[in-house]
């Protein structure tokens, strides 16, 4: 047997020893989802290290029924004396909490079966090995690369590498059990570069994945990050007016991660979503497609279950502009009268809700520079600031910094401005969508453009 | 823990040849509760325990951590701290010995010790006052969370301290729905301090706060866009500040020189109105503290003087650098992470305005009372924040409430455009967390009502002719 498979089990039998423990304890029902963890960090800055941060971590949380009675509790302190306080402690806070009659586990006959689970190619084995000195190494080789691509660049905020493991198991009194293990590399470089008027421009670039060998070359990613540094030099406001905006992928994907928290049957039930009562209506343009699909292989939010042991499935949420489902898990599928979508995501400290998993806006079929060359006269927008995005309404008004686009090619870069539109009617107004899809973050989604929005300058 | 354990482990954390070594011991309780749908339908409890090293040398930080408390697992997170300075010679700490620091939070009964009951208690009376306040109330839920962090620095030039954090968060949110029309209303507040913190502060006052909010939405128009004057109500909106000013003036931006305000110390970068300080000995304040993660023993900084900027705010790392001493500004969210320089309690202090006479000097612009957050590009100075509660000023009065407004500016242009403060200073309620490199920390925030003399204003009316 492995030691990744050893682990696994001892993680499954922490959390089954803890089921039963509570179960005697007087728990109708309960949940352990057990959690170990190792990671690098390093930071260099100026060519030399100045970060190497190493630790592992075992944690664990636990959720208890009594009657229709819910607590939740969560320790990192695993020894025995830690054990009996999570444990006794869930049993006093749930004879607090109050009858919630949605509350309760899903059907056993719901629950998944080990041979049911796809792999979904999620752990590298050779990423644990990366050593303090070659993270260091590729780090260092990212932030020359970003001084060496021009003498603009002057200063840096520093280049990070982490490599990170993590394995997760799930145990639950209704019959299951399960583990979950996924790894992680990433690596990023930031330099700054100064512009005029004393002001200093910073900018990044990144790269991620499960796979060592599928991450970036740190040459290229530290080239890509000074390129986007210096391109903001000499950026300037706008005046206030209404024009199209063309949201670059990062950008657009921060679009998509608004929509994904209004589509939850949390925010649903609690009337705190934009969404409410429009299952069925047409909520984007009829160029938008969305899908949340946890079975994607080795993508950030792939996973074989849900957090409650349900087997993972592909949710079509929106097709040809029209809302199709809800992401539910089991009680907000109870409280709005449906199925759960199996979307539920335990937390850490034992708590469920409902959370899109890859949550992804279908490629189009043009290319971004075909998209920009279609644009006259617009804002093609990078970067985002701010938290102005209102659910329950929603409004939305942020920051927004990028260029100017003037007869169909990217002119000065922008910033100091904000964009401004309902999201419901920015999603009806995407009239353009790019084919530049990645999938290195769990929500992901190519460029796109919205015909007008409100842009405030001076 | 005691000092002979601390000069054990830091001994091994100094055995490579580092500079300089810290031990951050830390044991936190969090509990929150939900109170939704006129059920207490949520109680959670979460125990948190480790232990961080740190190893210094030169401007190299080794950092590790352990979650248990054995030796053992002490001593080999020491060491794997140790390695940044792999190939030196072991240096020997200085005995370690107790100092001790203020008391800025005496709490007679920490939250977490009273009966959850009498939380519940509380959210109940939240609950109904808000249901009863109007029919067109439609949602209510409302939480509180306390926490109890206790932490133990020792550090290898012979220092330890010790303090215990408490702390308390209550919140309502509300939702008003009239026809097709839906908004949301909130209000909230804490600090370090026990439950008698609803002796002042009801919670039927909070219910009402997040009532009133959210029927004034319902009301809403669109906001303006464009450049105009605004007023900053009191309070709150000293998140401008935190944002516009606070960040930048955090001495590790300013040791890199990745920061606006670098190399700036003694220039004006403020109307002379303006005073700004950083102070962590507010009695009961979410953002004060009596010794910081690093062991210092934090004060009251000015940043700003009558617009001169007098200095940056300090950790161990950046005053070594600056040839100054540590003021009390090395914070971290946790033993898993590293400390480095962050606000306390950041204030404009107030000036001699009426706040009648502030509004009654605006012919158009608006009127931000309430936010919901900000961020800043610290290279520029580059600053977005949100409002939840606006109003547009016509003619010397507050008149229709907006929706979803953002102020967008520069953090030094903005400071000096203030050309009006009041005489009404008041610091936040305690709701404020600050996020930076994926670290959160409480803060405090206050000002008075501050005129700022054209700042652009995002809303989506893009006025005509």
């Amino acid at each position: 047997m492995s030691g990744r498979e050893e682990e696994a089990d001892a993680l499954v039998e922490l959390g089954r020893s803890v089921v039963e423990r509570a179960i005697d304890a007087g728990a109708d029902v309960a949940e352990a989802g057990a959690h170990s963890g190792s990671h690098l960090s390093v930071k260099v800055r100026m060519r030399e290290p100045e970060l190497v941060e190493q630790a592992g971590s075992r944690a664990l949380g636990l959720r208890v029924m009594v009657g229709q009675r819910v607590a939740a509790t969560y320790t990192s302190d695993l020894s025995e004396t830690g054990l009996r306080t999570l444990i006794e402690d869930a049993m006093e806070l749930a004879r607090l909490s109050e009858v919630d009659e949605f509350a309760g586990p899903p059907d056993p006959s719901a629950l998944s079966q080990p041979s049911e689970w796809e792999d979904l190619d999620t752990f590298d084995e050779g990423i644990s090995r990366i050593s303090a000195e070659e993270a260091l190494e590729r780090a260092l080789i990212g932030e020359r690369a970003a001084f060496d691509f021009d003498p603009r660049i002057t200063n840096s905020e520093g280049a990070s590498f982490t490599r990170a493991r993590g394995m997760s198991a799930l145990v639950t009194s209704g019959g299951f059990a399960g583990s979950d293990i996924g790894t992680y590399a990433s690596i990023v470089v930031n330099p700054v570069a100064d512009d005029e008027g004393g002001k200093k421009r910073s900018g990044y670039h990144w790269s991620a994945a499960r796979h060592y060998a599928d991450l970036e070359d740190s040459q290229s990613v530290g080239e890509e990050a000074a390129r986007r540094t210096i391109a903001q030099l000499g950026a300037k406001k706008l005046p206030t007016q209404e024009l199209p905006v063309i949201f670059d992928k990062d950008a657009a994907r921060s679009i998509l991660g608004l929509f994904a928290g209004c589509i939850l049957g949390s925010s649903i039930w609690r009337k705190s979503s934009y969404l409410v009562d429009r299952a069925g209506t047409r909520v984007a343009s009829d160029l938008v497609e969305i899908v949340d699909d946890p079975l994607l292989r080795s993508a950030p939010g792939s996973r074989a279950f849900d957090g409650e042991g349900l087997l993972s499935r592909r949710n079509v949420v929106v097709e040809g502009g029209m809302l199709k489902t809800y992401l539910l898990d089991t009680y907000s599928a109870r409280k709005l009268g449906s199925e759960s979508t199996a979307s539920a995501s335990r937390s850490p400290s034992g708590g469920i809700s409902p959370a899109s998993s890859n949550l992804v806006l279908k490629a189009g079929s043009q290319s971004r520079d075909e998209l920009i060359a279609d644009t006259p006269h617009g804002l093609y927008v990078t970067s985002m600031m701010g938290f102005g995005f209102n659910g329950v309404t929603g409004d939305f008004s942020r920051g927004a910094s990028g260029f100017l686009i003037r007869n169909g090619a990217l002119d000065h870069p922008v910033s100091e401005v904000t964009i401004s539109l309902n999201l419901d009617q920015l999603l009806q107004r995407i009239d353009g969508v790019a084919d530049d899809l990645d999938h290195r973050t769990a929500i992901a989604s190519p460029t796109f453009r919205v015909s007008s929005m409100t842009l405030a300058g001076s | 823990m005691d000092a002979d354990l601390a000069d054990r482990l830091l001994r091994i954390a100094l055995d490579k040849g580092g500079d300089y070594a810290d031990l951050f011991f830390e044991y936190s309780v969090n509990g929150s509760y939900v109170y939704d749908e006129q059920i207490l339908k949520s109680v959670r409890r979460a125990v948190s325990m480790g232990l961080g090293v740190r190893v210094m040398k030169g401007d190299a930080t080794g950092y590790a951590y352990c979650e248990d408390f054995s030796f053992e697992a002490m001593s080999r997170a020491a060491q794997t701290a140790a390695q940044i300075a792999a190939g030196g010679r072991p240096i020997h700490p200085i005995e370690v010995s107790a100092r001790k620091g203020p008391e800025r939070y005496p709490v007679a009964v920490e939250s977490l010790d009273v009966d959850g009951e009498a939380k519940k208690a509380i959210l109940e009376r939240a609950d109904r006052a808000a249901r009863a306040a109007d029919p067109r109330i439609v949602r209510v839920d409302a939480s509180f969370a306390e926490s109890s962090r206790k932490i133990l620095i020792a550090n290898s030039l012979g220092h330890m301290a010790r303090d215990r954090q408490p702390m308390i968060r209550f919140g309502i949110r509300v939702i008003a729905e009239d026809g097709g029309n839906r908004q949301s209303g909130s209000s909230g507040g804490g600090g370090r301090m026990g439950l008698e913190y609803f002796d002042e502060k009801t919670p039927e006052w909070h219910a009402e706060q997040a009532v009133q909010q959210a029927l004034v939405m319902l009301d809403a128009r669109e906001a303006p866009a464009g450049e105009m004057d605004v007023v900053l109500a009191p309070g709150d909106s000293g998140i401008l500040l935190h944002e516009a000013v606070g960040h930048g003036l955090e001495a590790d931006f300013n040791r890199k020189k990745t920061s606006n305000y670098s190399d700036r110390v003694g220039e004006q970068v403020a109307s002379v109105l303006c005073t700004v300080v950083d102070d962590a000995s507010l009695r009961g304040s979410r953002g004060s503290i009596n010794v910081d993660d690093e062991g210092q023993l934090p004060t009251r900084s000015v940043l700003i003087e009558h617009g001169i900027l007098r200095g940056y705010m300090q950790d161990r790392h950046s005053a070594d650098f600056f040839g100054t001493t540590p003021d009390g500004h090395g914070r971290r969210q946790s033993f898993r992470s590293h400390p480095m320089p962050r606000m306390t309690n950041t204030m404009l202090l107030g000036g001699e305005d009426a706040p009648e006479d502030i509004i009654r000097s605006v012919s158009r612009g608006v009127y931000a009372k309430r936010f919901g957050g900000g961020q800043v590009d610290i290279s520029n100075g580059d600053f977005v924040f949100s409002l939840t509660e606006g109003y547009l000023i016509e003619d010397g009065k507050i008149t229709a409430p907006l929706k979803g407004v953002n102020l967008i500016g520069n953090g030094p242009e903005a400071m000096r455009k203030v050309v009006m403060l009041g005489h009404d200073f008041e610091v936040s309620d305690g709701i404020w967390t600050c996020g930076k490199e994926g670290q959160s920390v409480p803060v405090g925030v206050g000002c008075p009502t501050i005129k700022i003399a054209s700042m652009t204003v995002g809303g989506t009316q893009v006025a005509s002719g």
